[in-house]
């Protein structure tokens, strides 16, 4: 590049000559220079914009062009990928312990009709109202005929009805296909399951919801599709579950009862191996039962974890217990069984006028369950210490378990705890909680005194809970519940090889208008351990309006309604728990003895 | 030369053409296989969870306790008790049978005193 100088001699000479100045000429070749250095850069400018503004257009283009294709073509599904994943299940199945399907899916037809396309309305109503008997032909054909353009006819079809259907061969009517919740053991676990519905429904699919029970509390699991393909693995145990329901039903037809519950755990996991509550209903079909006025005759109703009952006596041996755990007193310490007393207004008498002698050594009192004795057992704890026990135990709170029903179950109690509620309390009458925390309560107190969380959910590590009571309470509480099986009140519970250990309880029910309790009606429970050298399982057994009639007159205490039936659902469960019977010592003098009767009631 | 060059690439274009064109249709032929493949696998696991609640179904306990008392005398059956349980090593063990060794017996090489059969019978 050739430079222009900016003071060229020849004009610089040239003006000065002429007398012009020549500092004018160096402006103007400054300003020629600057003029042209400024195109040059413009130019540059302009290039790299258009060529920017081309990179942006090319850019848009494409996703624009890919847009458009995407838009104008039709959807196919990638078929180059991978396979294998389910489509199948849209809810996952729910096992046992063992891996036996509890609740499982099945594809089925919902029935739909477009009244548009129906040829023959009248027709197709009557012979639709023959298969299905629940509709009816005239309603069906006015719904047909009213202008409507879409309509539900059945929600569900069995391989049969839909074969039906279609050899009606109208062309209005439609099937969509359906997965429906099926639970094919029928009413087994019916209160644990809960059951499902229909949620949103749609021609191609409609979605399932759970209910009730398990299915409602875990709807979140379940219907995971990330999870869908993996069972949701329970630590109910079919085999145990359908003994017990059946000895259970066997029990409270035997003994009059209106209704029944029972729960098998584990003491150390907490794991609930068995619960049932009668009468039960069939999940498959749960539209069908309608709601009475009354909760607790509801078949939906769940004993075990809704009831909510003043349980007896089984709540002396957590008084026991607790004045073990405090150091006032041991299993042979004295307490007074003297006569009834007052507390404020509210008298405390022995369960039909019994007299157990001045005193009974505190192993004594479970053992013949002496509500005196246990009324003073309350009164050496007192108030505060005894409600922050029952507390620990897990007693005054809603049961905690994977079930929907269990967030209603609130324990009741007077408030404030006062001295007739700490009397009381102790014999097991002004609390009322639920049976599934009656049992979490006993697997704390036998299993070393851990405190034990109720799960229904199957798991290889347990965390062990915070201490309730020391080893060695726990030990004595369990051969106290012992003595009570060996000779006390819940005699017939003596399973040979099981050493059950446990406590009868027998609560009369509050009458209906509030005034006082019935002497006819009462709830009956046991609450046992097994075995009692070793604490592996809980049982709880409860009947509801029990009466024993097979004696010259009708027995209403535990231990002779609950206690034999908890003693046959042991004899019978032992074996499938996989629990050797243990040898016992016996003499032969024993052997040929007659059975115990229970020494005394409540 | 450059004729030459200029028709063998033309053979090459049209083979590596035929070439494409064949595998476009192999992979179509195979993607179509494939779909209806993945359509068999999923009405066999349909079925298969058809069979599964069938067999859930079957099994259920109910029908099972009917089916055993219908059969209880016939199968010679017994209520399970805790009785019937026990240790592994309660079991007794078949009784061994000795040997029987009649007549001469020949030996080779060193012996020393072996103990055989449960009786504990010695074959010097």
């Amino acid at each position: 590049m050739i430079r222009t100088p900016l003071r060229p001699l020849a004009r610089i000479l040239d003006a000065r000559s002429k007398g012009q100045n020549p500092d004018v000429i160096e402006k103007e070749n400054l300003a020629a220079r600057n003029d042209a250095l400024r195109d040059t850069s413009r130019a540059r400018a302009e290039k790299r914009l258009i060529l920017l503004a081309l990179c942006f257009f090319a850019s848009f283009a494409v996703i624009g062009v890919r847009m458009g294709t995407l838009a104008a073509s039709t959807p196919t599904e990638p078929r180059a990928a991978a396979g294998g994943s389910a489509i199948t299940a849209q809810r996952a199945d729910i096992v046992d312990r063992k891996g036996r399907i509890l609740a499982t899916n099945m594809l089925t037809y919902a029935l739909y009709a477009q009244p548009r396309d129906l040829v023959d309305p009248a027709g197709t109503a009557m012979a639709l109202a023959e298969i299905f008997p629940e509709l009816n032909a005239k309603d069906l054909q006015r719904r047909f005929t009213d202008g409507r353009s879409f309509l539900w006819v059945r929600k569900v079809l069995s391989p049969e009805q839909k074969q039906r259907v279609h050899e009606i061969g109208d062309p209005g009517l439609y099937f969509g296909p359906r997965e429906m919740r099926l639970y094919p053991n029928g009413t087994l676990a019916a209160h644990i399951l809960g059951g499902t519905a229909f949620g949103t429904e749609g021609v191609s699919s409609a979605q399932v919801i759970g209910t009730a029970g398990l299915e409602a509390f875990q709807e979140a699991r379940l219907s995971d599709p990330a999870q869908s393909s993996t069972p949701l693995t329970l630590s109910i145990d079919l085999t145990l579950q359908a003994t017990m329901e059946e000895v259970l039903l066997t029990g409270m037809t035997t003994l009059h009862a209106k209704g029944a519950a029972a729960i098998l755990m584990d003491v150390h996991t907490g794991e609930v191996l068995a619960m049932a509550s009668l009468p039960d209903f069939d999940p498959n079909d749960r539209q069908g039962i309608s709601a009475t006025r009354d909760p607790s005759d509801n078949p939906l109703f769940n004993r075990a974890v809704q009831g909510v009952y003043e349980l007896g006596s089984t709540f002396k041996i957590f008084a026991a217990a607790q004045v073990m755990e405090l150091g006032l007193a041991t299993p042979d310490t004295q307490i007074d069984t003297a006569k009834p007393f007052r507390v404020g207004r509210f008298p405390i008498n022995e369960f039909d006028g019994h007299n157990y002698g001045p005193t009974k050594s505190l192993s004594d009192v479970i053992a013949v369950s002496s509500n005196i004795g246990a009324a003073h057992l309350g009164l050496m704890i007192g108030g505060e210490r005894q409600k922050g026990f029952l507390k620990s135990l897990g007693l005054l709170d809603a049961p905690q378990i994977e079930l929907t029903e269990a967030r209603s179950a609130r324990a009741m109690f007077q408030q404030p705890w006062n001295d007739v509620v700490t009397v009381t309390a102790s014999y097991g009458h002004g609390v009322a909680t639920s049976l599934l925390n009656l049992a979490a309560a006993y697997a704390t107190l036998s299993n070393g005194g851990t405190k034990v969380t109720p799960t229904l959910l199957h798991s290889d590590h347990h965390v062990l809970g915070p201490r309730v009571v020391t080893e060695e309470t726990s030990q004595a509480a369990v051969l106290m519940m012992r003595r009570v099986v060996t000779d006390g009140t819940a005699t017939f519970a003596n399973v040979p090889g099981y050493q059950v250990a446990g406590k009868t309880g027998t609560a009369e029910k509050p009458k209906k208008d509030g005034r006082g309790y019935d002497k006819e009606k009462v709830i009956n429970t046991f609450a046992s351990v097994f075995p009692a050298s070793d604490p592996q399982y809980v049982l709880v057994v409860t009947l509801d309006e029990p009466v024993e009639t097979a004696g010259p007159k009708p027995l209403r205490t535990a231990g002779y309604t609950a206690v034999p039936v908890a003693a046959a659902i042991i004899r019978r469960i032992g074996p499938l728990v996989g629990l050797r019977p243990l040898v016992e010592e016996t003499t032969l003098a024993e052997i040929n003895a007659p059975p115990k009767k229970p020494v005394a009631q409540e | 030369m450059r004729p030459f060059l200029s028709i063998l690439s033309f053979i090459l274009v049209m083979t590596l053409a035929f070439w494409a064109y064949r595998e476009n249709y192999a992979t179509q032929t195979q993607l179509k296989d494939m779909a209806k493949v993945q359509n068999q696998i999923a009405a066999l696991r349909d079925e298969i969870a058809m069979q599964k609640a069938e067999w859930a179904y079957l099994n259920r306990p109910t029908r099972l306790r009917d089916l055993a008392a219908m059969n209880f005398d016939r199968l010679g059956l017994m209520p399970m008790a805790a009785l019937q349980l026990g240790a592994a090593s309660d079991v007794a063990m078949p009784v061994a049978e000795p040997l029987l060794i009649s007549g001469e017996v020949q030996a080779d090489g060193a012996l020393a005193p072996v103990l055989v059969g449960s009786e504990g019978a010695q074959i010097p």
